[in-house]
Protein backbone atom coordinates (compact mmCIF):
# COMPACT_ATOMS: atom_id res chain seq x y z
CA UNK A 1 0.00 0.00 0.00
CA UNK A 2 2.37 2.67 1.25
CA UNK A 3 6.03 2.08 0.64
CA UNK A 4 8.55 4.56 1.98
CA UNK A 5 12.21 4.31 1.01
CA UNK A 6 15.16 6.41 2.13
CA UNK A 7 13.02 9.35 3.12
CA UNK A 8 14.88 12.44 4.36
CA UNK A 9 13.78 15.97 5.08
CA UNK A 10 15.83 18.93 6.21
CA UNK A 11 14.86 22.23 7.75
CA UNK A 12 17.91 24.41 7.36
CA UNK A 13 20.83 22.22 8.34
CA UNK A 14 18.78 20.14 10.77
CA UNK A 15 17.71 16.74 9.57
CA UNK A 16 14.11 16.23 10.65
CA UNK A 17 13.88 12.87 8.94
CA UNK A 18 16.91 10.79 8.17
CA UNK A 19 16.81 7.98 5.63
CA UNK A 20 13.57 6.45 6.85
CA UNK A 21 12.12 3.35 5.22
CA UNK A 22 9.01 1.40 6.11
CA UNK A 23 5.89 -0.20 4.69
CA UNK A 24 2.26 0.01 5.66
CA UNK A 25 -0.08 -2.64 4.33
CA UNK A 26 -3.69 -2.97 3.36
CA UNK A 27 -5.95 -3.79 6.29
CA UNK A 28 -3.31 -2.75 8.77
CA UNK A 29 -3.19 -0.09 11.45
CA UNK A 30 0.36 1.19 11.80
CA UNK A 31 0.93 3.36 14.86
CA UNK A 32 3.79 5.82 14.92
CA UNK A 33 5.21 6.70 18.31
CA UNK A 34 7.84 9.23 19.21
CA UNK A 35 8.69 12.11 21.48
CA UNK A 36 7.93 15.68 20.47
CA UNK A 37 10.25 16.71 17.67
CA UNK A 38 11.00 13.13 16.65
CA UNK A 39 9.80 13.82 13.13
CA UNK A 40 6.30 12.34 13.33
CA UNK A 41 4.52 15.42 12.04
CA UNK A 42 7.14 15.95 9.34
CA UNK A 43 6.59 12.38 8.22
CA UNK A 44 2.84 12.98 8.15
CA UNK A 45 3.25 16.12 6.06
CA UNK A 46 5.48 14.27 3.62
CA UNK A 47 2.96 11.44 3.33
CA UNK A 48 0.21 14.00 2.62
CA UNK A 49 2.39 15.73 0.00
CA UNK A 50 2.17 18.97 1.95
CA UNK A 51 5.94 19.22 1.75
CA UNK A 52 8.43 17.62 -0.58
CA UNK A 53 11.20 15.32 0.67
CA UNK A 54 14.88 16.21 0.31
CA UNK A 55 15.53 12.62 -0.69
CA UNK A 56 13.71 9.31 -0.92
CA UNK A 57 10.47 8.07 -2.38
CA UNK A 58 6.91 7.47 -1.21
CA UNK A 59 4.81 5.02 -3.18
CA UNK A 60 1.07 4.66 -2.71
CA UNK A 61 -0.30 1.60 -4.47
CA UNK A 62 2.95 1.29 -6.42
CA UNK A 63 2.60 4.80 -7.80
CA UNK A 64 4.85 7.62 -6.76
CA UNK A 65 3.15 10.22 -4.64
CA UNK A 66 4.33 13.05 -6.88
CA UNK A 67 2.80 11.47 -9.96
CA UNK A 68 -0.74 11.60 -8.63
CA UNK A 69 -3.10 14.29 -9.77
CA UNK A 70 -4.44 16.07 -6.69
CA UNK A 71 -8.00 14.91 -7.36
CA UNK A 72 -6.91 11.30 -7.74
CA UNK A 73 -4.76 11.50 -4.65
CA UNK A 74 -7.78 12.76 -2.73
CA UNK A 75 -9.65 9.60 -3.71
CA UNK A 76 -6.72 7.42 -2.65
CA UNK A 77 -5.80 8.86 0.68
CA UNK A 78 -7.62 10.91 3.27
CA UNK A 79 -6.02 12.89 6.07
CA UNK A 80 -7.23 13.83 9.50
CA UNK A 81 -5.03 16.72 10.58
CA UNK A 82 -4.23 17.68 14.11
CA UNK A 83 -5.74 21.13 14.09
CA UNK A 84 -9.17 21.42 12.61
CA UNK A 85 -10.65 24.86 12.89
CA UNK A 86 -13.50 25.99 10.74
CA UNK A 87 -13.52 29.64 9.72
CA UNK A 88 -17.16 29.67 8.71
CA UNK A 89 -19.95 27.87 10.52
CA UNK A 90 -21.05 24.84 8.58
CA UNK A 91 -23.64 22.30 9.59
CA UNK A 92 -22.32 18.86 10.45
CA UNK A 93 -23.91 17.22 7.41
CA UNK A 94 -22.48 19.90 5.11
CA UNK A 95 -19.05 19.29 6.56
CA UNK A 96 -19.29 15.53 6.12
CA UNK A 97 -20.44 16.10 2.54
CA UNK A 98 -17.17 17.96 1.92
CA UNK A 99 -15.50 14.57 2.11
CA UNK A 100 -17.31 13.75 -1.12
CA UNK A 101 -16.00 16.85 -2.94
CA UNK A 102 -13.33 14.98 -4.88
CA UNK A 103 -16.06 12.70 -6.23
CA UNK A 104 -18.51 15.12 -7.79
CA UNK A 105 -18.26 18.27 -9.87
CA UNK A 106 -20.99 20.76 -9.01
CA UNK A 107 -23.87 18.74 -7.62
CA UNK A 108 -23.56 15.79 -5.24
CA UNK A 109 -25.22 12.60 -6.49
CA UNK A 110 -27.72 10.49 -4.56
CA UNK A 111 -24.86 8.08 -3.92
CA UNK A 112 -22.84 10.85 -2.28
CA UNK A 113 -25.70 11.71 0.06
CA UNK A 114 -26.16 7.99 0.76
CA UNK A 115 -22.52 7.69 1.80
CA UNK A 116 -22.77 10.80 3.98
CA UNK A 117 -25.74 9.33 5.85
CA UNK A 118 -24.07 5.94 6.12
CA UNK A 119 -20.86 7.41 7.53
CA UNK A 120 -22.72 9.61 10.00
CA UNK A 121 -24.57 6.50 11.16
CA UNK A 122 -21.37 4.51 11.57
CA UNK A 123 -19.58 7.24 13.46
CA UNK A 124 -22.60 7.89 15.66
CA UNK A 125 -23.14 11.51 14.71
CA UNK A 126 -26.50 11.27 12.95
CA UNK A 127 -28.17 13.13 15.81
CA UNK A 128 -25.77 16.03 15.23
CA UNK A 129 -26.46 16.28 11.47
CA UNK A 130 -28.10 19.70 11.56
CA UNK A 131 -25.96 21.20 14.32
CA UNK A 132 -23.54 24.05 13.73
CA UNK A 133 -20.03 22.54 13.81
CA UNK A 134 -18.61 25.35 15.92
CA UNK A 135 -21.12 24.69 18.72
CA UNK A 136 -19.99 21.08 19.21
CA UNK A 137 -17.66 19.83 21.92
CA UNK A 138 -14.08 18.94 21.01
CA UNK A 139 -14.86 15.24 21.02
CA UNK A 140 -17.90 15.63 18.83
CA UNK A 141 -15.95 17.85 16.43
CA UNK A 142 -13.25 15.24 16.09
CA UNK A 143 -15.79 12.55 15.31
CA UNK A 144 -17.37 14.80 12.67
CA UNK A 145 -13.96 15.43 11.09
CA UNK A 146 -13.26 11.72 11.11
CA UNK A 147 -16.63 11.13 9.44
CA UNK A 148 -15.69 13.65 6.73
CA UNK A 149 -12.39 11.89 6.17
CA UNK A 150 -14.05 8.45 6.02
CA UNK A 151 -16.63 9.77 3.54
CA UNK A 152 -13.78 10.83 1.29
CA UNK A 153 -12.52 7.26 0.80
CA UNK A 154 -15.69 5.33 1.64
CA UNK A 155 -16.01 3.77 -1.80
CA UNK A 156 -12.27 3.40 -2.46
CA UNK A 157 -11.37 0.06 -0.87
CA UNK A 158 -7.65 0.45 -1.59
CA UNK A 159 -7.33 3.83 0.05
CA UNK A 160 -5.11 4.94 2.91
CA UNK A 161 -6.05 6.93 5.94
CA UNK A 162 -3.55 9.18 7.68
CA UNK A 163 -4.48 10.19 11.22
CA UNK A 164 -2.34 12.78 13.00
CA UNK A 165 -2.81 12.39 16.75
CA UNK A 166 -6.55 11.79 16.41
CA UNK A 167 -7.11 11.44 20.15
CA UNK A 168 -5.37 14.67 21.12
CA UNK A 169 -7.27 16.71 23.67
CA UNK A 170 -10.15 14.26 23.97
CA UNK A 171 -11.45 12.61 27.12
CA UNK A 172 -11.06 8.87 27.63
CA UNK A 173 -14.43 7.94 26.20
CA UNK A 174 -13.88 9.86 22.97
CA UNK A 175 -10.30 8.62 22.68
CA UNK A 176 -11.65 5.10 22.88
CA UNK A 177 -14.39 5.78 20.33
CA UNK A 178 -11.96 7.28 17.83
CA UNK A 179 -9.52 4.39 18.18
CA UNK A 180 -12.29 1.78 17.86
CA UNK A 181 -13.33 3.52 14.64
CA UNK A 182 -9.76 3.61 13.35
CA UNK A 183 -9.42 -0.08 14.17
CA UNK A 184 -12.64 -0.96 12.36
CA UNK A 185 -11.46 0.94 9.28
CA UNK A 186 -8.28 -1.10 9.18
CA UNK A 187 -10.34 -4.26 9.58
CA UNK A 188 -12.45 -3.17 6.65
CA UNK A 189 -9.34 -3.17 4.47
CA UNK A 190 -7.98 0.36 4.59
CA UNK A 191 -4.37 1.06 5.30
CA UNK A 192 -4.39 3.24 8.40
CA UNK A 193 -1.34 5.15 9.62
CA UNK A 194 -1.87 6.82 12.95
CA UNK A 195 0.40 9.05 15.01
CA UNK A 196 -0.23 8.43 18.70
CA UNK A 197 1.16 9.61 21.99
CA UNK A 198 -0.32 6.94 24.19
CA UNK A 199 1.82 3.81 24.08
CA UNK A 200 -0.92 1.65 25.59
CA UNK A 201 -3.44 2.79 23.03
CA UNK A 202 -0.95 1.97 20.31
CA UNK A 203 -0.28 -1.52 21.58
CA UNK A 204 -3.98 -2.12 22.14
CA UNK A 205 -5.25 -1.05 18.72
CA UNK A 206 -2.36 -1.17 16.25
CA UNK A 207 -1.21 -4.14 14.22
CA UNK A 208 2.30 -2.80 14.12
CA UNK A 209 4.17 0.01 15.81
CA UNK A 210 7.03 2.16 14.54
CA UNK A 211 9.03 4.28 16.97
CA UNK A 212 10.92 7.35 15.85
CA UNK A 213 13.65 9.41 17.43
CA UNK A 214 15.46 12.34 15.85
CA UNK A 215 14.08 11.42 12.45
CA UNK A 216 15.37 7.86 12.66
CA UNK A 217 13.59 4.61 13.25
CA UNK A 218 14.19 3.12 16.70
CA UNK A 219 12.04 0.05 16.28
CA UNK A 220 9.34 -1.38 14.08
CA UNK A 221 7.24 -4.47 14.51
CA UNK A 222 4.34 -6.12 16.30
CA UNK A 223 3.44 -4.42 19.60
CA UNK A 224 4.62 -7.43 21.57
CA UNK A 225 8.01 -7.23 19.81
CA UNK A 226 8.71 -3.54 20.17
CA UNK A 227 7.10 -2.57 23.46
CA UNK A 228 9.93 -3.07 25.91
CA UNK A 229 11.75 -0.90 28.41
CA UNK A 230 14.82 -0.41 26.21
CA UNK A 231 12.93 0.82 23.14
CA UNK A 232 10.76 3.14 25.17
CA UNK A 233 13.73 4.54 27.02
CA UNK A 234 15.50 5.05 23.73
CA UNK A 235 12.48 6.77 22.17
CA UNK A 236 11.12 8.87 25.00
CA UNK A 237 14.10 9.05 27.40
CA UNK A 238 11.96 7.85 30.29
CA UNK A 239 12.15 4.82 32.53
CA UNK A 240 9.07 2.63 32.48
CA UNK A 241 7.77 -0.57 33.98
CA UNK A 242 5.87 -3.17 32.03
CA UNK A 243 2.81 -4.75 33.62
CA UNK A 244 1.14 -7.85 32.35
CA UNK A 245 -2.59 -7.41 32.23
CA UNK A 246 -5.27 -9.99 31.76
CA UNK A 247 -6.97 -9.80 28.37
CA UNK A 248 -4.15 -7.86 26.76
CA UNK A 249 -1.57 -9.66 24.70
CA UNK A 250 0.90 -6.85 25.19
CA UNK A 251 2.11 -5.56 28.56
CA UNK A 252 0.93 -2.16 29.78
CA UNK A 253 3.49 0.58 30.13
CA UNK A 254 3.58 2.65 33.31
CA UNK A 255 6.15 5.20 34.53
CA UNK A 256 8.81 3.63 36.69
CA UNK A 257 9.59 6.58 38.93
CA UNK A 258 7.00 8.32 40.99
CA UNK A 259 7.87 11.79 42.15
CA UNK A 260 7.11 12.61 45.73
CA UNK B 1 -36.93 33.66 -3.47
CA UNK B 2 -34.03 36.10 -3.65
CA UNK B 3 -34.68 36.46 -7.37
CA UNK B 4 -38.22 37.61 -6.60
CA UNK B 5 -36.90 40.08 -4.02
CA UNK B 6 -34.47 41.43 -6.59
CA UNK B 7 -37.09 41.84 -9.33
CA UNK B 8 -39.44 43.50 -6.87
CA UNK B 9 -36.85 46.06 -5.76
CA UNK B 10 -35.92 46.71 -9.38
CA UNK B 11 -39.54 47.44 -10.26
CA UNK B 12 -40.12 49.67 -7.23
CA UNK B 13 -36.87 51.47 -7.84
CA UNK B 14 -37.79 52.05 -11.46
CA UNK B 15 -41.13 53.55 -10.54
CA UNK B 16 -40.24 55.85 -7.66
CA UNK B 17 -38.51 59.16 -8.17
CA UNK B 18 -38.99 62.76 -9.19
CA UNK B 19 -41.05 61.61 -12.14
CA UNK B 20 -43.48 59.02 -10.88
CA UNK B 21 -44.21 55.99 -13.02
CA UNK B 22 -46.98 53.59 -12.03
CA UNK B 23 -46.57 49.85 -12.38
CA UNK B 24 -49.01 49.63 -15.29
CA UNK B 25 -47.25 52.49 -17.03
CA UNK B 26 -43.94 50.71 -16.52
CA UNK B 27 -45.35 47.56 -18.10
CA UNK B 28 -46.70 49.58 -20.96
CA UNK B 29 -43.33 51.27 -21.57
CA UNK B 30 -41.61 47.90 -21.58
CA UNK B 31 -44.21 46.33 -23.85
CA UNK B 32 -44.12 49.28 -26.25
CA UNK B 33 -40.35 49.38 -26.55
CA UNK B 34 -39.94 45.65 -26.92
CA UNK B 35 -42.57 45.69 -29.65
CA UNK B 36 -45.05 43.54 -27.77
CA UNK B 37 -47.73 46.21 -27.88
CA UNK B 38 -48.28 49.40 -29.84
CA UNK B 39 -50.50 51.00 -27.21
CA UNK B 40 -48.81 54.00 -25.68
CA UNK B 41 -50.36 54.00 -22.22
CA UNK B 42 -47.82 56.45 -20.78
CA UNK B 43 -46.42 59.93 -21.23
CA UNK B 44 -43.38 60.47 -23.42
CA UNK B 45 -41.56 62.15 -20.54
CA UNK B 46 -42.05 59.07 -18.37
CA UNK B 47 -40.59 56.84 -21.04
CA UNK B 48 -37.62 59.17 -21.51
CA UNK B 49 -36.91 59.28 -17.79
CA UNK B 50 -37.27 55.55 -17.48
CA UNK B 51 -35.09 54.62 -20.44
CA UNK B 52 -32.36 57.24 -20.13
CA UNK B 53 -32.12 57.83 -16.39
CA UNK B 54 -33.90 55.32 -14.25
CA UNK B 55 -33.21 52.05 -16.03
CA UNK B 56 -29.44 52.56 -16.37
CA UNK B 57 -29.31 53.64 -12.75
CA UNK B 58 -31.22 50.61 -11.53
CA UNK B 59 -29.08 48.33 -13.68
CA UNK B 60 -25.93 49.97 -12.34
CA UNK B 61 -27.14 49.37 -8.79
CA UNK B 62 -27.86 45.75 -9.65
CA UNK B 63 -24.45 45.21 -11.22
CA UNK B 64 -22.46 46.92 -8.48
CA UNK B 65 -24.49 45.28 -5.71
CA UNK B 66 -23.92 41.89 -7.28
CA UNK B 67 -20.22 42.60 -7.77
CA UNK B 68 -19.71 43.73 -4.18
CA UNK B 69 -21.74 40.87 -2.72
CA UNK B 70 -19.96 38.19 -4.69
CA UNK B 71 -16.47 39.55 -4.21
CA UNK B 72 -17.08 40.00 -0.48
CA UNK B 73 -18.20 36.38 -0.15
CA UNK B 74 -15.25 35.13 -2.19
CA UNK B 75 -12.67 37.19 -0.31
CA UNK B 76 -14.05 36.11 3.07
CA UNK B 77 -13.80 32.52 1.91
CA UNK B 78 -10.28 33.00 0.60
CA UNK B 79 -8.93 34.71 3.69
CA UNK B 80 -10.88 32.37 5.97
CA UNK B 81 -12.41 35.21 7.90
CA UNK B 82 -15.95 36.60 7.89
CA UNK B 83 -14.53 40.07 8.59
CA UNK B 84 -12.40 40.30 5.46
CA UNK B 85 -13.93 42.80 3.09
CA UNK B 86 -12.53 44.50 -0.01
CA UNK B 87 -12.77 47.88 1.72
CA UNK B 88 -11.22 46.78 4.99
CA UNK B 89 -8.20 45.04 3.53
CA UNK B 90 -7.37 47.95 1.25
CA UNK B 91 -8.44 46.64 -2.14
CA UNK B 92 -11.02 49.36 -2.70
CA UNK B 93 -8.72 52.18 -1.67
CA UNK B 94 -5.99 50.79 -3.92
CA UNK B 95 -8.46 50.91 -6.78
CA UNK B 96 -9.50 54.44 -5.78
CA UNK B 97 -5.91 55.65 -5.66
CA UNK B 98 -5.29 54.40 -9.17
CA UNK B 99 -8.47 55.99 -10.45
CA UNK B 100 -7.69 59.31 -8.78
CA UNK B 101 -4.14 59.28 -10.11
CA UNK B 102 -5.60 58.76 -13.55
CA UNK B 103 -8.07 61.62 -13.19
CA UNK B 104 -5.75 64.18 -11.65
CA UNK B 105 -2.56 63.54 -13.49
CA UNK B 106 -4.41 62.95 -16.74
CA UNK B 107 -1.45 60.97 -17.77
CA UNK B 108 -0.58 60.33 -21.36
CA UNK B 109 -1.02 56.62 -20.85
CA UNK B 110 -4.52 57.13 -19.57
CA UNK B 111 -5.44 59.28 -22.54
CA UNK B 112 -4.08 56.69 -24.91
CA UNK B 113 -5.91 54.00 -22.96
CA UNK B 114 -9.14 55.97 -23.20
CA UNK B 115 -8.63 56.30 -26.93
CA UNK B 116 -8.05 52.59 -27.14
CA UNK B 117 -10.81 51.12 -25.00
CA UNK B 118 -13.04 54.12 -24.35
CA UNK B 119 -15.21 53.75 -21.30
CA UNK B 120 -13.36 50.68 -20.10
CA UNK B 121 -10.23 52.74 -19.35
CA UNK B 122 -11.17 53.82 -15.82
CA UNK B 123 -12.45 50.34 -14.95
CA UNK B 124 -9.23 48.90 -16.21
CA UNK B 125 -7.11 51.38 -14.24
CA UNK B 126 -8.89 50.66 -10.97
CA UNK B 127 -8.86 46.92 -11.69
CA UNK B 128 -5.08 47.16 -11.97
CA UNK B 129 -5.01 49.20 -8.75
CA UNK B 130 -7.19 46.63 -6.99
CA UNK B 131 -5.10 43.78 -8.33
CA UNK B 132 -1.80 45.32 -7.25
CA UNK B 133 -3.08 46.11 -3.77
CA UNK B 134 -4.48 42.61 -3.33
CA UNK B 135 -1.13 41.14 -4.28
CA UNK B 136 0.61 43.53 -1.90
CA UNK B 137 -1.76 42.78 1.01
CA UNK B 138 -1.49 39.13 0.22
CA UNK B 139 2.31 39.25 0.18
CA UNK B 140 2.24 41.04 3.54
CA UNK B 141 -0.18 38.55 5.08
CA UNK B 142 1.36 35.37 3.68
CA UNK B 143 3.89 33.33 5.54
CA UNK B 144 4.97 29.83 4.62
CA UNK B 145 2.01 29.55 2.31
CA UNK B 146 -0.49 30.49 4.99
CA UNK B 147 -2.47 33.66 5.49
CA UNK B 148 -2.12 35.35 8.84
CA UNK B 149 -5.41 37.12 9.36
CA UNK B 150 -4.27 39.73 11.88
CA UNK B 151 -1.43 40.77 9.62
CA UNK B 152 -3.86 40.89 6.74
CA UNK B 153 -6.24 43.25 8.49
CA UNK B 154 -3.40 45.40 9.82
CA UNK B 155 -1.87 45.48 6.35
CA UNK B 156 -5.26 46.61 5.08
CA UNK B 157 -5.34 49.46 7.60
CA UNK B 158 -1.86 50.54 6.55
CA UNK B 159 -2.73 50.46 2.88
CA UNK B 160 -5.97 52.33 3.47
CA UNK B 161 -4.01 55.02 5.31
CA UNK B 162 -1.34 55.19 2.65
CA UNK B 163 -3.81 55.33 -0.24
CA UNK B 164 -5.85 57.92 1.68
CA UNK B 165 -2.75 60.06 2.17
CA UNK B 166 -1.88 59.95 -1.51
CA UNK B 167 -5.43 60.74 -2.52
CA UNK B 168 -5.31 63.67 -0.07
CA UNK B 169 -2.06 64.83 -1.61
CA UNK B 170 -3.54 64.63 -5.07
CA UNK B 171 -6.51 66.79 -4.07
CA UNK B 172 -4.07 69.70 -3.62
CA UNK B 173 -2.97 69.29 -7.18
CA UNK B 174 -6.48 68.87 -8.52
CA UNK B 175 -8.54 71.50 -10.33
CA UNK B 176 -12.05 72.29 -9.11
CA UNK B 177 -13.69 69.95 -11.57
CA UNK B 178 -11.28 67.19 -10.70
CA UNK B 179 -11.89 67.81 -7.02
CA UNK B 180 -15.61 67.24 -7.44
CA UNK B 181 -14.81 63.95 -9.14
CA UNK B 182 -12.54 62.92 -6.28
CA UNK B 183 -15.14 63.74 -3.63
CA UNK B 184 -17.42 61.43 -5.50
CA UNK B 185 -14.87 58.62 -5.22
CA UNK B 186 -14.52 58.90 -1.51
CA UNK B 187 -18.25 58.76 -0.78
CA UNK B 188 -19.56 56.50 -3.47
CA UNK B 189 -22.56 57.25 -5.60
CA UNK B 190 -24.55 55.77 -8.42
CA UNK B 191 -25.17 59.28 -9.77
CA UNK B 192 -22.90 58.68 -12.73
CA UNK B 193 -25.28 56.14 -14.16
CA UNK B 194 -25.70 56.12 -17.92
CA UNK B 195 -25.79 53.46 -20.59
CA UNK B 196 -22.04 53.77 -21.31
CA UNK B 197 -21.14 53.23 -17.62
CA UNK B 198 -23.46 50.23 -17.48
CA UNK B 199 -21.84 48.67 -20.53
CA UNK B 200 -18.38 49.55 -19.22
CA UNK B 201 -19.14 47.68 -16.02
CA UNK B 202 -21.04 44.73 -17.48
CA UNK B 203 -18.20 42.33 -18.41
CA UNK B 204 -16.27 43.05 -15.20
CA UNK B 205 -19.28 41.97 -13.18
CA UNK B 206 -20.72 39.17 -15.29
CA UNK B 207 -17.46 37.23 -15.51
CA UNK B 208 -16.93 37.01 -11.72
CA UNK B 209 -20.62 36.46 -10.98
CA UNK B 210 -20.79 33.49 -13.31
CA UNK B 211 -17.28 32.14 -12.74
CA UNK B 212 -17.07 32.28 -8.94
CA UNK B 213 -19.83 29.71 -8.29
CA UNK B 214 -17.57 27.14 -9.97
CA UNK B 215 -15.05 27.77 -7.20
CA UNK B 216 -17.67 27.43 -4.44
CA UNK B 217 -16.66 23.88 -3.54
CA UNK B 218 -13.03 24.90 -3.21
CA UNK B 219 -14.03 27.87 -1.06
CA UNK B 220 -15.93 25.54 1.26
CA UNK B 221 -12.92 23.27 1.51
CA UNK B 222 -10.69 26.28 2.24
CA UNK B 223 -12.83 27.02 5.31
CA UNK B 224 -11.21 23.95 6.84
CA UNK B 225 -7.72 25.24 6.14
CA UNK B 226 -5.37 25.29 3.20
CA UNK B 227 -3.68 22.00 4.03
CA UNK B 228 -7.05 20.31 4.55
CA UNK B 229 -8.34 21.69 1.24
CA UNK B 230 -5.25 20.30 -0.45
CA UNK B 231 -5.91 16.90 1.16
CA UNK B 232 -9.35 17.02 -0.41
CA UNK B 233 -7.90 17.50 -3.86
CA UNK B 234 -8.16 21.27 -4.17
CA UNK B 235 -5.31 22.89 -6.05
CA UNK B 236 -5.03 25.66 -3.51
CA UNK B 237 -2.51 27.77 -5.41
CA UNK B 238 -4.53 27.95 -8.62
CA UNK B 239 -7.83 28.43 -6.80
CA UNK B 240 -6.44 31.32 -4.76
CA UNK B 241 -5.13 33.11 -7.83
CA UNK B 242 -8.44 32.69 -9.62
CA UNK B 243 -10.41 34.00 -6.66
CA UNK B 244 -8.14 37.02 -6.30
CA UNK B 245 -8.36 37.82 -10.00
CA UNK B 246 -12.13 37.49 -10.16
CA UNK B 247 -12.86 39.32 -6.92
CA UNK B 248 -10.55 42.24 -7.70
CA UNK B 249 -12.02 42.46 -11.17
CA UNK B 250 -15.46 43.01 -9.68
CA UNK B 251 -14.27 45.37 -6.94
CA UNK B 252 -12.03 47.40 -9.24
CA UNK B 253 -14.71 47.97 -11.84
CA UNK B 254 -17.34 48.97 -9.29
CA UNK B 255 -14.96 51.41 -7.66
CA UNK B 256 -14.22 52.90 -11.07
CA UNK B 257 -17.89 53.51 -11.70
CA UNK B 258 -19.33 54.29 -8.29
CA UNK B 259 -16.46 54.92 -5.89
CA UNK B 260 -16.13 53.09 -2.59
CA UNK B 261 -19.42 51.71 -1.35
CA UNK B 262 -18.47 50.18 1.94
CA UNK B 263 -19.84 47.25 3.91
CA UNK B 264 -22.06 45.70 1.21
CA UNK B 265 -19.42 43.01 0.71
CA UNK B 266 -19.41 42.43 4.45
CA UNK B 267 -23.06 42.31 5.42
CA UNK B 268 -24.55 40.52 2.40
CA UNK B 269 -22.66 37.23 2.81
CA UNK B 270 -23.18 37.49 6.55
CA UNK B 271 -26.97 37.78 6.23
CA UNK B 272 -27.00 34.77 3.91
CA UNK B 273 -24.86 32.68 6.23
CA UNK B 274 -27.04 33.57 9.20
CA UNK B 275 -30.37 32.88 7.53
CA UNK B 276 -29.65 30.05 5.12
CA UNK B 277 -26.32 28.27 5.04
CA UNK B 278 -22.60 28.90 4.96
CA UNK B 279 -22.28 26.71 1.86
CA UNK B 280 -20.60 28.83 -0.81
CA UNK B 281 -22.49 26.96 -3.48
CA UNK B 282 -25.51 28.94 -2.27
CA UNK B 283 -23.82 31.95 -0.69
CA UNK B 284 -22.05 33.07 -3.90
CA UNK B 285 -25.08 33.23 -6.20
CA UNK B 286 -27.18 34.38 -3.26
CA UNK B 287 -24.77 37.22 -2.55
CA UNK B 288 -25.08 38.35 -6.16
CA UNK B 289 -28.89 38.50 -5.92
CA UNK B 290 -29.17 39.94 -2.42
CA UNK B 291 -26.33 42.39 -3.00
CA UNK B 292 -28.06 43.62 -6.15
CA UNK B 293 -31.40 43.96 -4.36
CA UNK B 294 -29.99 45.70 -1.31
CA UNK B 295 -27.90 48.19 -3.24
CA UNK B 296 -30.77 49.05 -5.55
CA UNK B 297 -32.93 49.64 -2.50
CA UNK B 298 -30.24 51.68 -0.77
CA UNK B 299 -29.86 53.79 -3.90
CA UNK B 300 -33.61 54.32 -4.04
CA UNK B 301 -33.48 55.67 -0.50
CA UNK B 302 -30.34 57.69 -1.22
CA UNK B 303 -31.91 59.54 -4.12
CA UNK B 304 -35.40 60.06 -2.66
CA UNK B 305 -34.95 60.75 1.05
CA UNK B 306 -33.49 64.25 0.68
CA UNK B 307 -34.96 64.95 -2.80
CA UNK B 308 -34.27 66.98 -4.87
CA UNK B 309 -30.75 66.61 -3.46
CA UNK B 310 -29.09 63.22 -3.31
CA UNK B 311 -27.39 61.43 -0.45
CA UNK B 312 -24.12 59.69 -1.35
CA UNK B 313 -24.97 56.01 -1.13
CA UNK B 314 -21.71 55.27 0.69
CA UNK B 315 -23.02 57.19 3.69
CA UNK B 316 -26.13 55.05 3.75
CA UNK B 317 -24.36 51.69 3.42
CA UNK B 318 -21.87 52.69 6.12
CA UNK B 319 -24.70 53.67 8.45
CA UNK B 320 -26.31 50.25 8.01
CA UNK B 321 -23.10 48.31 7.59
CA UNK B 322 -20.93 49.59 10.41
CA UNK B 323 -23.31 48.52 13.20
CA UNK B 324 -23.62 45.09 11.58
CA UNK B 325 -19.83 44.97 11.46
CA UNK B 326 -19.62 45.70 15.18
CA UNK B 327 -22.25 43.05 15.82
CA UNK B 328 -20.22 40.46 13.89
CA UNK B 329 -17.07 41.37 15.82
CA UNK B 330 -18.90 40.85 19.10
CA UNK B 331 -20.43 37.50 18.10
CA UNK B 332 -17.04 36.34 16.82
CA UNK B 333 -15.46 37.35 20.10
CA UNK B 334 -18.10 35.51 22.12
CA UNK B 335 -17.71 32.44 19.95
CA UNK B 336 -13.97 32.33 20.44
CA UNK B 337 -14.00 32.96 24.19
CA UNK B 338 -17.25 31.64 25.57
Amino acid sequence: MIKVRGLSYKAGSKKLLDNLSFDAHKGELLAILGANGAGKSTLMKLLCREIKPAAGTILINQKELDNYRLEDLAKTRAVLSQHNTLSISFQVKELVLMGRYPHFQQKPTAADFGIVNQVMEETGITHLASRDYNTLSGGEQQRVQLARVIAQIYDSPNACLLLDEPTNGLDLQYQQQIMVLARSLADRGYCVICILHDINFASRFADRIMMLKNGKKVAEGLPIEVINCENIHETFSIKVKLMECEGYNCPLVVPATILK
Amino acid sequence: MLTIVLILTMVISSCVGAVHISFSELLSILAYHTGLSDHQNFEAQQAAVFLNLRLPRVLLGVLIGAALGVSGAAIQGLFRNPLAEPGLIGISSGATLFAVVMIVLETKIFKELTGLVGFYALSLASFIGAGLTTMLVYRIAMRNGKTIITTLLLGGIAINALAGAFVGLLTYMATDAQLRNITFWSLGSLGGASWPTVTALLPFVLIPVFALPFLAKSLNALALGEAQAMHMGVNVKVVKRLIIALATMAVGASVAVAGIIAFIGLIIPHILRMTFTADHRLVIPGAALLGAALLTLADLIARTVVAPAELPIGILTAMIGAPVFIYIIITERNKNNP
